[in-house]
């Protein structure tokens, strides 16, 4: 991917030494134009062209927000209740990423989840021990949204 | 125009007090270091968040002056903030932090004690 966005650069240079102009809207024409002509070549390339890669980024951006606004929600809710009837608990997750950073993404989306946060890794990188706010009723719903999680992570790593 | 942004920016700050309010009641009312973490790593980031991205606004559509710094504050306490909520229970649960008596499961307790045998 890194190389990819390279190339694109080293061809948005490229237009603006043919087209003698050297300011930022013939930046942006060569970039577009590299981006066009990346398109056309990209069975050439190892790894997928780099442009769904960068939407599934600002995708992830996105559910992070969401979470973020969403546990604050949750949260509110435990702590204002005028009885502390919450069950909390730690359960065990298996993960089935690989790649350190992935697993630290995912561990933030998590800590960031309505009514979880994660307590441990363990040493070999499948399980994530997670403290529940509440157990009993989050269990099977936050399984499905980890699901989701995990599935927008490897969307940005495939 | 002058209006509006007002608003916009009185409504990021007073809900980045709300919640930096709810946060300090959380620290105090729940019962174990767990439940604690929940409360102060979500509500005080978003919290935190919303009262910089007020002040950015208020100096963008006020003053007209764009201060970088202030986004910069926001990605880096939202990058920072679950990893500390993160390493505090993990210190927590490894020095032998007991939970809430009305805890239901454990999981890590097996994981720990087959280590230790």
């Amino acid at each position: 991917m890194a190389f990819q966005i390279l190339l694109n650069v080293f061809l948005a240079f490229l237009w603006m030494f043919i087209k003698v102009s050297y300011d930022l809207s013939s930046f942006i024409k060569g970039y577009f134009f590299g981006l066009i002509i990346m398109f056309v070549f990209r069975r050439f390339f190892r790894s997928r062209f780099y442009v769904g890669k960068v939407i599934a980024v600002i995708k992830l951006l996105f559910i992070f927000l969401r979470e973020l606004v969403l546990s604050n929600i949750s949260v509110l809710k435990v702590v204002l209740k005028p009885k502390l009837d919450m069950r909390p608990g730690i359960f065990a997750y298996e993960t089935i990423l690989k790649k350190d950073w992935e697993i630290t993404v995912l561990s933030n989306l998590i800590t960031l989840t309505p009514g979880t946060l994660v307590v441990d890794v363990s040493d070999d990188n499948k399980t994530l021990y997670i403290h529940a706010m509440d157990i009993a009723d989050v269990d099977e719903a936050i399984t499905s949204i980890k699901e989701s999680f995990e599935k927008a992570i490897l969307e940005v790593s495939k | 125009m002058n209006e509006i942004s007002n608003i916009i920016i009185a409504f990021f700050i007073l809900v980045g007090a709300f919640l930096s309010l709810v946060a300090a009641f959380g620290v105090i009312r729940l019962p174990d270091v767990y439940t604690r973490n929940h409360a102060a790593s979500k509500a005080a980031t978003l919290g935190v968040m919303s009262i910089l991205f007020g002040a950015f606004l208020y100096f963008y559509l006020v003053e007209g002056h764009f201060n970088s710094r202030l986004i910069l504050g926001i990605v880096f306490i939202f990058m920072t903030s679950p990893v500390a909520g993160h390493l505090i229970s993990r210190a927590a649960y490894n020095t032998g932090v007991k939970l809430w008596d009305k805890s239901v499961h454990d999981d890590l307790k097996t994981k720990v004690k087959s280590k230790e045998l």
